[in-house]
């Protein structure tokens, strides 16, 4: 199987020619005919990791992954999986003889059995040789053992949805496709599971579509986004990069940050720090207890990030990053400005009055300081 | 106590009642789960006339079936190329009678069973690579059993309570079509109260049990699927 990192340079590579040996080649035409609604996509995605399909509800996200699944049929419909053709002119698989596993949005449990139960339903007609091990490996990442005689109907919507999410790794697929498994549920039990979905993420090298409309999950977990408009993709690239476009629709109703990926290289223990590359720029963060050499992503806020001319030793910020300017563009607020810079590989953000734009004699191509207020762990 | 044509009236009438009740399993099951889940446009009409013999007087469908089934009818002419001979006055007339006369009985309640499980829970199977055999018998049987059991109740009683159709489709031959809502009426038309007594009774007694039973466990299975 060939390795696809999804890193920044290595989405361009992605291209069309080669749709049928290595990726995920989707493209659907989809018109309901009792409403205006039309899917429309054509979409080269890479086939390991995490592709978040992101978007409001109603641009097409869920038909998507359902015309992926074979749950519904576009009028026109192609679709390859590592070589392997699930849908074209010719050719349209039903779902059943599609191996990939599904997530739907609610808890689907089978009623009529128990948690175990539905377990084996997966196992029994997975087609595969269960491997030794496998079986606890997933029971163990799901933290489900307890659970696994109870009947699924005395389950709390949590632990429902992680069996369910066992079900569907139990049928050993070569695609993962996730609907929105977090939407049904309320924060607390969110906040439980997200840490499974990134266990999960880390652990086993299915590759997963993730339908979601919710930031915080994307940039927990994704690393390449699809952001769906009215049916149409609007922007598709490695997470870092669809986070650095200073209008990325991705966070219309959310505040302008970047994110940065990056492993701890150094702990201080004296004052609970850890220092994180990130491409080459460093940052400290505050010690959450993670290992030296662990992966982990962060945000930078616009609004935490400001800029100097020199570098200042006489302020309270800990993180200073040499930066060229890139553009400048104007925000909703007409006194602001959102500033894109770039450090030795990333790119940040920042938000600025105008008036200081005007007063650091701001433009494209020059070079300072920015200081950063706040870094966020978001894993 | 009983009369030896009063036994023989009543194990007629639990062979045809458990006959139907099986052959309107076999083919209510199919069209139930055709209803529930079509879009046709033929829905609407073939719903109105599977619910017909709800609202149709027996002597009405029974005079049909009878001109059907007779040696000029479709059915008749059928029946004789077979070389059957023709069904009316015989115990498989009474049962393809019988058939059509509680089939609503049947199909609704399997209906409605698979219309409560809904699209999900066969998409979820077919996402576990079962077709749709598999999940006929793993989902949809197992999740829509109360509405198989009411079904079997009501196709079974209605069929016992059945009078019209007989007289019309059956006549009156003893061990053939002489049910016991036929061997009441004689015994009635004889003057032998006493007789149609000791069967009413009976009748009344097995159809409140049965009745009793169906609700007690309907009540048990409010929740899909709980055992």
């Amino acid at each position: 199987m060939p390795k696809q990192s999804t890193t920044t340079q290595n989405t361009n590579s992605l291209e069309k020619t080669n749709k049928t040996e290595q990726g995920l080649y989707a493209k659907f035409h989809l018109q309901h005919p009792q409403s205006r609604f039309a899917l429309n996509v054509d979409l080269i995605l890479p086939d390991s990791g995490v592709t978040a399909i992101f978007g409001e509800s109603g641009s097409g996200k869920t038909t998507m992954l359902r015309c992926i699944a074979g749950l519904e049929r576009a009028q026109q419909g192609h679709f390859v999986m590592k070589g392997e053709t699930w849908q074209s002119d010719t050719v349209f698989l039903p779902t059943h003889k599609r191996p990939l596993g599904y997530v739907f949005q609610e808890p689907s449990l089978f009623p009529h059995l128990t948690a175990k139960g539905n377990l084996e339903y997966a196992i029994k007609r997975s087609g595969i040789p269960l491997p030794a091990g496998l079986y606890d490996q997933i029971i163990d990442l799901m933290g489900i053992e307890s659970v696994l005689a109870n009947n699924s109907q005395q389950l709390s919507g949590g632990e429902k949805q992680r069996v369910a999410i066992a079900r569907a790794l139990l049928i050993q697929p070569t695609l993962l496709l996730m609907d929105e498994p977090l939407a049904s549920l309320d924060n607390a039990r969110k906040q439980e599971i997200l840490p499974y979905l990134e266990k999960l993420k880390s652990t086993l090298k299915t590759p997963i579509l993730y339908v979601s409309h919710s930031v915080e999950e994307v940039m927990r977990l994704a690393d390449h986004v699809v952001l769906m408009q009215d049916g149409k993709v609007a922007t598709q690239g490695a997470i870092e990069e669809v986070f650095a476009q200073l209008k990325s629709p991705l966070l219309m109703n959310n505040d302008t940050s970047v994110l940065w990926q990056g492993q701890i290289i150094e702990q201080d223990a004296r004052w609970h720090l850890s220092k994180v590359n990130c491409a080459g720029s460093k940052l400290w963060i505050r010690n959450n207890g993670d290992d030296i050499g662990q992966t982990i992503r962060v945000r930078i806020l616009a609004t935490d990030v400001s800029l100097t001319l020199s570098p200042h030793d006489d302020s309270s910020i800990l993180n200073k990053l040499p930066v060229t300017v890139l553009d400048i563009v104007p925000d909703q607020d007409p006194a602001m400005a959102l500033v894109r810079l770039q450090t030795e590989k990333n790119t940040l953000i920042a938000r600025l009055t105008y008036r200081s734009v005007d007063h650091l004699a701001l433009a494209e191509g020059k070079t300072l300081w920015a200081q950063i207020k706040s870094v966020a762990l978001v894993r | 106590m009983l009369s030896a044509s009063d036994l023989e009236a009543i194990w007629l009438t639990i062979r045809v009642a458990t006959t139907v009740t099986i052959i309107l399993l076999l083919i209510g099951t199919p069209i139930a789960w055709w209803l529930a889940r079509t879009h046709s446009r033929l829905k609407g009409p073939i719903s109105a006339i599977v619910a017909l013999p709800l609202v149709l007087p027996p002597t009405v469908l029974g005079f049909y079936l009878l001109i059907a089934m007779g040696p000029n009818g479709f059915i008749g002419q059928l029946t004789q190329e077979l070389g059957l001979g023709t069904l009316p006055f015989t115990f498989w007339g009474l049962i393809v009678a019988s058939v059509f006369y509680s089939l609503p009985f049947v199909v609704q309640p399997i209906q409605n069973a698979i219309e409560a499980i809904g699209e999900r829970p066969l998409e979820v199977a077919a996402t576990l690579r079962a077709n749709s055999w598999d999940r006929f018998f793993t989902i949809v049987l197992p999740l829509a059993k109360p509405g198989f059991i009411t079904a079997a109740i009501l196709g079974f009683t209605h069929t016992v309570g059945e009078f019209g159709v007989v007289l019309m489709i059956g006549g009156n031959i003893p061990g053939q079509t002489r049910v016991i809502s036929v061997q009441i009426y004689d015994h009635v038309e004889a003057l032998e109260y006493d007789q149609a007594h000791k069967l009413a009774a009976i009748m009344i007694i097995f159809s409140f049990l049965v009745l009793l039973s169906l609700y007690s466990f309907q009540r048990k299975n409010t929740l899909w699927g709980a055992k």
